[in-house]
């Protein structure tokens, strides 16, 4: 029963994996960041679904106003779209939602703009490996602390801080939906792991300390130290046996392909 | 797009009120009423206005909040 609803959300991710490959070719200095948005914008609407992000609310005071969170250097996440122009040595964490055929999926990569520094890079390369890590979590009778423990003690076992102010989230139906994923916590803990659950995990690491501070438009967050922060987002199902990654990043640009 | 946790949040307190309860600000704006954690009061950390702590809430009452954490 789970399979067919399964089946829509991937054709979703199909659309949210599209909309990563189209925006990674624009990754070059001198591009602002609402001219990606406007392409995503397009790209999702002429495919027949919508931009789970546009107009999203929460608990923040305003709606948000893109259909990318678009965060640079040390916004760690919820960035909006604006007049920043891209330069060489940023890093561009990209994070987009489609709504299609009755669910959301949800994703997000960090890119790099030109050459960028060397501790940098290692950064991303070890946020997107706790990420693989805690995905490899995701299975039926595992809690959603394993995932967090996993994600938690890779990272922090390198020096690196894990936000504790936003975690991942269920998504299906609507775009949060429970549970919360956190990037740290405890083996064992936390609600259990059923078959058919799709899970947004997205660990959002620092470069510095752990601690963000939300800026006065209500939606951006960016490290309090105004170091670098790194965030890659899948939604993933929890099947008997492997967990199943349904979004994807292979039509990524083959440069952003860090740890290959 | 990353979820704000209800769950584990900073905040300053605000105001003083009466029972060992407090005003806080959070970090997204939103004030709520907090008390102090079982833990602390046996450990006698007392709290002034001003200081930043750390607060767990339930996300069933937005509007209620435990201090477990006074930070220097």
């Amino acid at each position: 029963m789970f399979s067919e609803q399964l089946e829509l959300q991937k054709e979703g991710a199909q659309i949210l994996g599209k909309v990563h490959g189209l925006v990674s070719q624009m990754m070059q200095p001198g591009v602002r960041t609402m001219q990606l948005d406007a392409l995503a914008q397009q790209f999702i609407t002429d495919h027949g679904a919508v931009p789970s992000f546009l107009g999203y609310r929460g608990s923040a005071p305003t709606a948000f106003p893109g259909a990318l969170c678009i965060s640079v250097n040390e916004v760690v996440v919820h960035g909006i779209p604006g007049n920043y122009l891209l330069k060489d040595g940023d890093i561009v964490s990209v994070d987009c939602g489609v709504y299609h055929r009755g669910f959301h999926t949800d994703s997000a990569y960090t890119y790099t703009v030109g050459e960028v520094a060397p501790q940098v890079l290692n950064l991303l390369r070890h946020t997107l490996q706790s990420l693989h890590l805690g995905i490899a979590q995701a299975k039926v009778g595992n809690r959603v602390g394993d995932i967090s423990y996993a994600i938690q003690s890779y990272t922090e076992s390198r020096g690196y801080g894990v936000v504790r102010e936003l975690v991942g989230h269920g998504v299906g139906a609507h775009l949060h939906e429970k549970p919360e994923v956190p990037n740290y916590g405890q083996r064992g803990r936390g609600p259990r792991l059923a078959e058919g659950m799709v899970l947004a995990i997205e660990p959002m690491i620092t470069l510095g300390r752990r601690s963000v501070v939300q800026e006065k438009d209500g939606w951006t967050i960016r490290t309090a130290d105004k170091k670098a922060a790194a965030h890659f987002e899948h939604s993933v199902a929890v099947m008997p046996g492997e967990p199943e990654v349904i979004t994807t990043f292979e039509y990524i640009d083959r440069k952003f392909h860090y740890l290959s | 797009m990353a979820k704000q946790t209800s769950i584990e949040q900073d905040g300053v307190i605000k105001e003083a009120l009466s029972n060992a309860m407090f005003r806080v600000e959070l970090q997204n704006g939103h004030q709520v009423i907090a008390h102090i954690s079982g833990k602390m009061r046996m450990h006698y950390i007392r709290i002034l206005p001003g200081d930043r702590v750390k607060l767990e809430m339930s996300p069933y009452d937005l509007s209620k909040a435990r201090i477990t954490y006074r930070y220097r």
